[in-house]
């Protein structure tokens, strides 16, 4: 293999696993130490610069970070990534004399953005300071788009998400709430510079051909817009015995709401096995534990209805069945048709985007699917002025992919008015800096300890079901904050080697706990991947690899479980192993926001 | 701020017989100095247990003093230790072993305790042909005492303090050999490769084995112009061969040259394998090891490898016809026969 290149900030960039799974790379290791050392509002300023939403996010996100987080591959379950997020917006001080100071004097440029989302809400923030001027447009009577209209107050209490969309809006953007766009065209024509569409994927799908749904539909609702009836206060209560279709995370938030407006019979049905239904894993243990029960492998027949009034709902029961290419399909057992009875059908079975409001012949382009045509990196649309961000972009995800889309979105726009190319765009900000201070004394907590996970505390459950605001979780302590940041393994703690400092002792070998190290013959990459200490078998994860050594052999490191305990420099003698802080930024229109 | 080794192990460590990983072979975290070559043979040495599955708390690791004798901290934590006196290790070992041939005994030294202080119990030990693996950590230098030159320093090596060695080396491999060693043989302590399958080889051998593991100290004698140095050990190495150490029931697969290759076959069954890079050494030869050493010195170079074995030896028991059991497993009777008995061997000597 030809030597590593860690120059390219790339590389380290991937041994941060959380960082680099994070949609919007989110510096996690640095955030989780400034909690450790109880400097929440370091830690809150951080995520605010990255993630825009640190106290919305770090009750809801969908966390593809802690999949990837290396403490699960070292033991069982990763780092509450999340959770501690949550732990630095709540135990901050006001952080209101450090967010950036916005120009009085504006630069001249006017953007407009559709939809009050977390997409358009970070296009905003990172275009504000720059003294933009701005224009909200949602049809909503107030900002944060589905976090406020789908998100459930007792998983985002409204106090959490209004001081946070509070900060944008205080930016001085002009908002037009109550304001549905009917014409992209109608904004096009007039003196914006840019315009970012913003506006979601707000269609939620129907069974409308199913029998029976014509017949009772007054008892049958569309998940999400029953969801937003809900927030907005326009629906109160459902009838006792509630059915929820669909196996999503908006499936999950349907019958828990449900369950907490009158529904104290709910059941989610869905058509897939439970172990293949698309809601996150603790969205589903929570709707357990709140005593609802989740029907698997039964596929809707029909809506019973009788005397105009729906009844139940029948159901094939199907099992999954896959074939060689572990392509799956859903195959009748041929059982009879079951009834579930119920006074009311919540159908989440999915969303879609739609368009109506942009006229076909303005020179947006939309593939076969109706999805605007994008360039993926720049976010511009066909008509180089508009630009798409969040679900209206590529379909529906979730708010971290939006700040992310954002994100890049405001960088494009910012190069777009300055006249600049868009896909020219700067490098992200690194930083590489040696964190060791003395003989066994480094600038970081290097001990790993074995605590496992620690469990977010529940508010006691009758009384979370009786009141829909009520947030559920109670956020970790200061005390549990602190121990939980502690497993972090501060994968952002680079292992540098430097190849002509190297005596080949093997110090570094013999102590590393993880067998990362070898000094080996080299060879192409599989077959160094089989000759290894522990063969290298997680091929997502790289091999470091040193350039010649004296010997004539080279140093590889396997990446994989390294624990960047630092012990491998710690016993070097001459230093060829150093434990380096990498620091990595996303390029961002405003270079810094924060004070 | 902190100094300790984590808990954690890769998933994936390979198991050996019993079932153990590498882990339960470790030590405590080593005090020695970073680089030091010493750390790299404590992890020989838990290679090599782990590798013949050997239960840890049938092993006794005994030591002297210094850098070296320090190690067995720092191995086979779940194993019996003895951290003796300077230059004493050999009676120590002969006394434990004496009382229970049932351990496999692993004493650890340096060429100071060994060839100063120690000159003369290592001799007589080496004569008895107790049953033992006798490592000398060999950095030319007393590391713990900071650094003045050994017995084993080579004429004009040169160690930090720069002034050169003027007094001739001591060989220990050689003078093992003249002792009549059963077993001797020299490595790197930078060579784990050859490293590990000769301390198997030595554990399996039942009688005196030795091992003579050039070790530099990279605090004091990793100098340019020391001769016990990373750089210039390993420009000088030379090694007899490839050694291989095939345990009991294993099947020899691979195909060998037979004019360079040697096998011998140990008393509990084992075989090594020898694939030399010399075709003049015979290994159950003294004279012919004992020529292949100085041969090897006059060309300046160092030969390292198994350098001679005499796998048929009876050992310092099978010598004396001492008693089988382990004497804690005698009862009263057995271990205090009684005057009759007394008088019986009053009687035979009279
Ligand atoms: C039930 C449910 C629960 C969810 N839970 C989570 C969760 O826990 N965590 C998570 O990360 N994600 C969750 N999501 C997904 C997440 O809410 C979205 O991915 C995210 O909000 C998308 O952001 P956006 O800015 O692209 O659009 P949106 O948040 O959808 O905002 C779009 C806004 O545009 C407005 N708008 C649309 N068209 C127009 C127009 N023509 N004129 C004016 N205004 C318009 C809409 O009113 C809306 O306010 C959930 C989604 C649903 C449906
Ligand atoms: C009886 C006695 N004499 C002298 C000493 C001082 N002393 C301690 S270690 C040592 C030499 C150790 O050299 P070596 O065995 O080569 O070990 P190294 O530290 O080099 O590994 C000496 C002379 C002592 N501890 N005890
Ligand atoms: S251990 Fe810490 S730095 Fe490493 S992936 Fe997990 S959260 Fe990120
Ligand atoms: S930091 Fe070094 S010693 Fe620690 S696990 Fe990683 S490679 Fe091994
Ligand atoms: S002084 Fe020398 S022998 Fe002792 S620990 Fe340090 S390097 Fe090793
Ligand atoms: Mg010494």
């Amino acid at each position: 293999m030809k030597p590593t290149d860690i120059k390219n900030p790339e590389y380290f960039h991937q041994v941060v696993d959380c960082q680099y799974a994070c949609p919007a790379h989110t510096p996690v290791p640095e955030y989780i130490r400034l909690i450790a050392q109880q400097r929440y509002t370091d830690a809150y300023m951080i995520n605010w610069e990255s993630n825009v939403f640190p106290g919305v996010l770090g009750r809801t996100c969908d966390r593809p970070c802690e999949p990837a987080c290396r403490r699960g591959r070292v033991e069982e379950e990763p780092v509450a990534i999340c959770r501690l997020k949550r732990v630095a917006a709540d135990f901050k001080d006001d952080i209101t004399s450090r967010l950036p100071d916005i120009p009085k004097e504006k630069n001249g440029r006017k953007i407009a953005l559709v939809g009050a989302g977390p997409a358009s809400l970070t296009v905003a923030r990172d275009l504000a300071p720059l003294g933009y001027e701005l224009d909200v447009y949602d049809e909503q009577p107030i900002a944060g788009g589905f976090m406020r209209s789908q998100i459930p107050s007792f998983r985002l209490p409204a106090t959490v998400l209004d001081e946070e969309v509070g900060y944008i809006l205080d930016m001085g953007l002009t908002t037009h709430f109550n304001h549905y766009v009917d014409s992209l065209k109608g904004l096009l024509d007039q003196d914006y510079d840019a315009i970012f569409v913003g506006s979601g994927a707000p269609r939620g799908r129907d069974l409308p051909d199913l029998p029976g749904r014509q017949e009772g539909d007054a008892s049958i609702h569309i998940g999400i817009d029953w969801l937003s009836n809900v927030a907005f206060e326009h629906i109160e209560k459902i009838g006792k015995r509630v059915i929820v279709l669909g196996g999503g995370n908006t499936a999950m938030d349907c019958c828990r709401t449900a369950r907490r407006v009158g529904g104290n019979d709910v059941k989610v049905i869905v058509r897939s096995p439970f172990d293949s239904m698309k809601a996150s894993t603790w969205e589903k243990e929570d709707a357990v534990h709140e005593g609802i029960p989740i029907v698997d492998n039964h596929v809707p027949l029909e809506f019973v209805v009788e005397d105009g009034k729906l009844v139940g709902m029948r159901f094939e029961k199907v099992s999954a069945v896959f074939d060689e290419k572990g392509k799956r399909s859903l195959i009748p057992t041929g059982e009879e048709p079951v009834l579930f009875p119920c006074d009311e059908v919540l159908v989440a079975i999915g969303q879609e985007n739609s368009f109506p409001w942009i006229e076909k012949d303005i020179g947006i382009e939309f593939d076969n699917w109706g999805m605007p045509v994008l360039n993926a990196k720049t976010f511009q649309s066909s008509c180089a002025k508009v630009f798409f961000g969040g679900d209206s972009a590529f379909g529906p995800e979730n708010i971290i992919t939006a700040v992310a889309h954002g994100h890049q979105a405001a960088v494009s726009i910012d190069l777009f008015c300055d006249g600049k190319q868009v896909n020219q765009r700067l490098p992200p900000g690194t930083n590489l800096l040696s964190t060791k201070m003395g003989i066994h004394e480094w600038s970081y907590d290097n001990d790993v300890t074995t605590d496992v996970r620690k469990i977010v505390p529940l508010v006691e459950l009758t009384s979370a079901l009786q009141n829909r605001t009520m947030e559920v979780e109670l956020g970790f302590d200061v005390q549990t904050a602190f121990d939980e940041a502690e497993r972090c393994l501060n994968c952002d703690v680079q292992t540098v080697f430097t190849d002509d400092k190297c005596i080949e002792c093997d110090a570094c070998v013999d102590i590393c706990p993880m067998d990362c190290i070898n000094f080996i013959e080299n060879n192409d990459e599989p077959e160094l991947r089989q000759s290894l200490r522990v063969k290298a078998v997680n091929a997502d994860q790289d091999l470091y690899v040193s350039g010649n050594l004296e010997t004539g052999r080279v140093m590889v490191k396997d990446e994989d479980v390294c624990l960047h305990c630092g012990l491998c420099a710690e016993r070097c003698p001459t230093a060829a192993w150093d434990m380096q802080q990498f620091f990595y930024q996303v390029t961002k229109a405003a270079p810094l926001c924060i004070k | 701020m902190t100094y300790h080794l984590p808990e954690f192990r890769h998933p994936d460590l390979p198991t050996n017989e019993l079932g153990y990983t590498k882990k339960q072979y470790e030590g405590a975290i080593s005090t020695l100095c970073a680089g030091c070559g010493h750390d790299s043979i404590s992890a020989g040495i838990i290679q090599a247990c782990f590798e013949l599955s050997i239960e840890p708390h049938k092993v006794a690791k005994i030591s002297g003093i210094g850098c070296s004798s320090k190690t067995p901290t720092y191995f086979l934590g779940n194993s019996h230790g003895f951290n003796s006196v300077h230059g004493r290790m050999p009676s120590v070992a002969t006394g434990a072993n004496l009382a229970n041939r049932e351990l496999t005994y692993i004493g650890v030294s340096g060429d100071g305790d060994s060839a100063s202080i120690g000159m003369g119990q290592f001799a007589h030990v080496v004569r008895r042909n107790l049953n033992m693996l006798y490592l000398v950590e060999n950095n030319g230098c007393y590391g713990l005492t900071k650094g003045q030159d050994s017995a084993t320093a080579d004429v004009g090596s040169m160690s930090k303090k720069g002034a050169a060695n003027p007094f001739q080396p001591v060989d220990l491999c050689t003078l093992a050999i003249d002792l009549g060693a059963t077993f001797v043989a020299r490595s790197f302590s930078g060579d784990k490769d050859q490293l590990v399958p000769l301390i198997k080889a030595a554990i399996s051998h039942s009688g005196f084995a030795f091992i003579d593991v050039i070790s530099p100290c990279v605090t004091f004698n990793n100098t340019a112009a020391s001769t016990k140095s990373y750089e210039f050990v390993r420009e000088h190495i030379e090694a007899t061969g490839k050694t291989d150490f095939i345990p009991v029931r294993q099947e020899i697969t691979a195909d060998y040259d037979p004019g360079f290759t040697q096998e011998v076959t140990l008393h509990d069954g084992s075989v090594i394998h020898l694939y030399k890079n010399d075709e003049d050494l015979d290994v159950r030869n003294r004279l012919s090891a004992l020529q292949a050493i100085h041969k090897y010195k006059d060309k300046g170079e160092i030969l390292t490898g198994l350098l001679y074995l005499d796998p048929d030896c009876e050992d310092l028991h099978e010598i004396i016809g001492s008693v089988e059991k382990p004497l804690r497993d005698l009862d009263e009777k057995a271990l205090c026969p009684g005057n009759q008995a007394l008088g019986a061997i009053n009687d035979s000597l009279r």
